[in-house]
């Protein structure tokens, strides 16, 4: 006793000392979010963050005010400037769109899921950790607004990390360059999968890629979606540097796309759905009908034309030419000899009725009429040999009857026989390579 | 630099009116977790750590200097994602030592500032990297150049701050 009155301080320490010593052992040992040292971190933030909260939302309104109301400077400039970038974006987007089309179209081909974020919520960076061994923001969105736990973090350049700790206004988000981060990271050329992790000074490495492949400096980095965290393909950043590392792996130094030291504004990804891509035709188009845009036309007479838009008299409702059928083939009974030819350029629009098309005088936007001797005729018993275009989803709108995999099959109200198609030709689309070959119908 | 040894009967203990006492920790760790968000290099500095160091040298009291060091390090856990005891340990130690020297050195010039804040992050940084090895098994890695900066940064930082809150200071 004597020893500890005459060492007073140093026992005070040792007591401190020890007293912490055991609680970091319980929360090492076992990590709980509702312990005792949950309250003294719930105490600590609750401390900072209500200040940090108000400062950043007064320093944000001073700041549109100003920006609003007095520092106008430029704005005529910037505003063209950003007019012209809006053009040049929307070009881009039309291409990007014709991709993305093609590339929905493959995934449903092949059955493939994708991953849509689905709904996201805007958050302000209110504050940090402050220190350089834990790397993480603080956002002004809680429990309250919906947040859990390992939802992804992302910017408009890149994604920031994972929420790890959710308060009742605020939550902590890990970043992705923090050293016990790590996070499913593909190489975008190679497709290469490897850990994304961070290192002390704030940089990033991709760890696992075997040092026997090729890596280029510049390369962008993707999510992998391996981690069940972000959805694939969201960028991480660029390789800045590629080393022979440890063993037999590379060392993959990766800036980050998001500019993580600069954060004052991020979106918490809070759904994302996974579903297999449908394939939603456009315009419904049979096979036949691709092909007969590919064939020369032949100059309308206006007799003819007017007869061509008969509606044909075997017309029914339920056959493929049917009021509301996606793309009815107009059947013309030709004088042709015995051979009736049939005009499948499909209706300008599927809802029009027949009738209402087929006024005589109108105008017959396609039309046919007699057989081309040049052309082959098809005979009667032969099997739609249509080939299929491989670029063409095998949907058909059409009614009942008509072939619902996308080959054309004529029904009994679109006669039986089989009939020649002659159409007026258009230039060739790109959609598939078809051979030009005479189109043959035949009967199911 | 111009470090002299102090006699206790030279040694001048001061005290800080309650709200000084808790403010400017509070403060520290405020401004520590705000302003890197806008300004990143910041981060290089540890101002609860300068903070600790001129509050358990001015009171020259080592019971005063643990307790100071434990709950500034301890609020400043809180804010990390880390287990909460990791800044506590070490700036614990750090509140007791500076606390010792100061009961020992002149510590009033920016010579032995500078120096203060320069060795006391590295010796901060240390302890928490074994602690956080030894007791919280977290494999750390050191970035030595970094570091190096970062203690240059907190020496420097050093000798305004603790002239700054000099001001603050009331003789006993």
């Amino acid at each position: 006793m004597d020893l500890i009155s005459r060492h007073r301080n140093l026992t005070i320490l040792v007591a401190v000392l020890f007293a912490q010593m055991v609680g970091l052992a319980v929360q090492v040992k076992r990590p709980t979010e509702h312990g005792p040292t949950s309250l003294i971190r719930l105490w600590g933030v609750s401390l900072i963050t209500p200040a940090e909260n108000a400062v950043v939302h007064v320093q944000s309104w001073v700041g549109r005010i100003w920006r609003n109301y007095f520092y106008l400077r430029d704005v005529r400039r910037e505003n063209e400037r950003l007019q012209q970038e809006n053009l040049r974006l929307r070009l881009e987007q039309v291409r990007m769109a014709q991709d993305a089309g093609q590339a929905h179209r493959l995934q449903a081909l092949f059955k493939f899921k994708e991953q849509f974020i689905s709904q996201t919520l805007a958050a302000q960076v209110i504050g940090s950790s402050g220190t350089e061994t834990s790397r993480l923001i603080y956002i002004d969105k809680g429990t309250g607004d919906g947040i859990k736990p390992d939802m992804a973090v992302i910017a408009p350049d890149g994604i920031v990390g994972k929420i790890i700790r959710v308060f009742p206004t605020t939550s902590q988000v890990l970043e992705i360059n923090d050293q016990s981060s790590g996070f499913g990271a593909m190489l975008e050329k190679s497709r290469l999968q490897g850990i994304l992790k961070g290192t002390p000074s704030g940089e990033m490495m991709v760890h696992y890629i075997m040092s026997d492949e090729k890596v280029e400096v510049g390369e962008m980095v993707l999510t992998s979606g391996g981690d069940r965290i972000f959805p694939k393909g969201l960028p991480i950043g660029r390789v800045v540097r590629v080393n022979p590392g440890p063993e037999t792996f590379l060392n993959i130094r990766v800036r980050p796309a998001a500019q993580l030291d600069r954060l004052e504004e991020v979106l918490v990804i809070m759904q994302v759905d996974e579903r297999q891509p449908e394939l939603v035709p456009a315009a419904p188009r049979r096979a036949a009908d691709i092909l007969a845009e590919r064939l020369p036309t032949v100059p309308v007479k206006a007799p003819e034309a007017a007869a061509a838009v008969q509606p044909a008299p075997s017309m029914k409702p339920g056959t493929g030419s049917a009021p509301g059928s996606a793309a009815p083939p107009r059947t013309i009974p030709s004088s042709a000899g015995s051979t009736n030819v049939s005009v499948v350029k499909p209706l300008p629009t599927a809802v029009k009725p027949p009738a209402a098309a087929a006024k005589p005088g109108s105008p017959a936007p396609v039309t046919n009429l007699q057989p081309d001797p040049a052309k082959p005729k098809s005979t009667k018993t032969g099997v739609s040999a249509l080939p299929e275009p491989s670029g063409i989803p095998r949907t058909d709108g059409g009614g009942p009857g008509n072939g619902a995999d996308g080959v054309h099959t004529p029904t009994a109200g679109a006669e039986s026989s089989t009939r020649t198609k002659q159409v007026d030709s258009k230039p060739a689309q790109p959609i598939a390579e078809t051979p030009k070959t005479p189109v043959k119908d035949t009967p199911q | 630099v111009q470090i002299s040894v102090t006699s206790s009967e030279q040694v001048q203990v001061h005290r800080f009116s309650l709200p000084v006492a808790f403010g400017v920790p509070l403060a520290a760790i405020f401004a520590q977790a705000y302003v890197p968000v806008h300004f990143h290099f910041f981060s290089l500095l540890d101002l609860p750590l300068l903070v600790t160091i001129f509050f358990s040298v001015a009171r020259r009291n080592q019971t005063i200097g643990v307790i100071t060091g434990a709950l500034i390090g301890l609020v400043q856990d809180s804010l990390t994602h880390q287990p909460i005891g990791l800044y506590g340990i070490a700036k614990t130690v750090v509140g007791y030592l500076a606390s010792s020297l100061g009961v020992k050195l002149d510590v009033e010039n920016p010579g032995s500032r500078f120096l203060m804040g320069f060795a006391f992050y590295l010796l901060h940084l240390g302890l928490y990297h074994l602690i956080a090895r030894g007791l919280a098994s977290q494999m750390l890695q050191v970035s030595w150049g970094h570091t190096l900066l970062a203690a240059l940064a907190s020496g420097i930082a050093a000798v305004p701050l603790f002239a700054v809150l000099d001001r603050a200071k009331r003789s006993m």
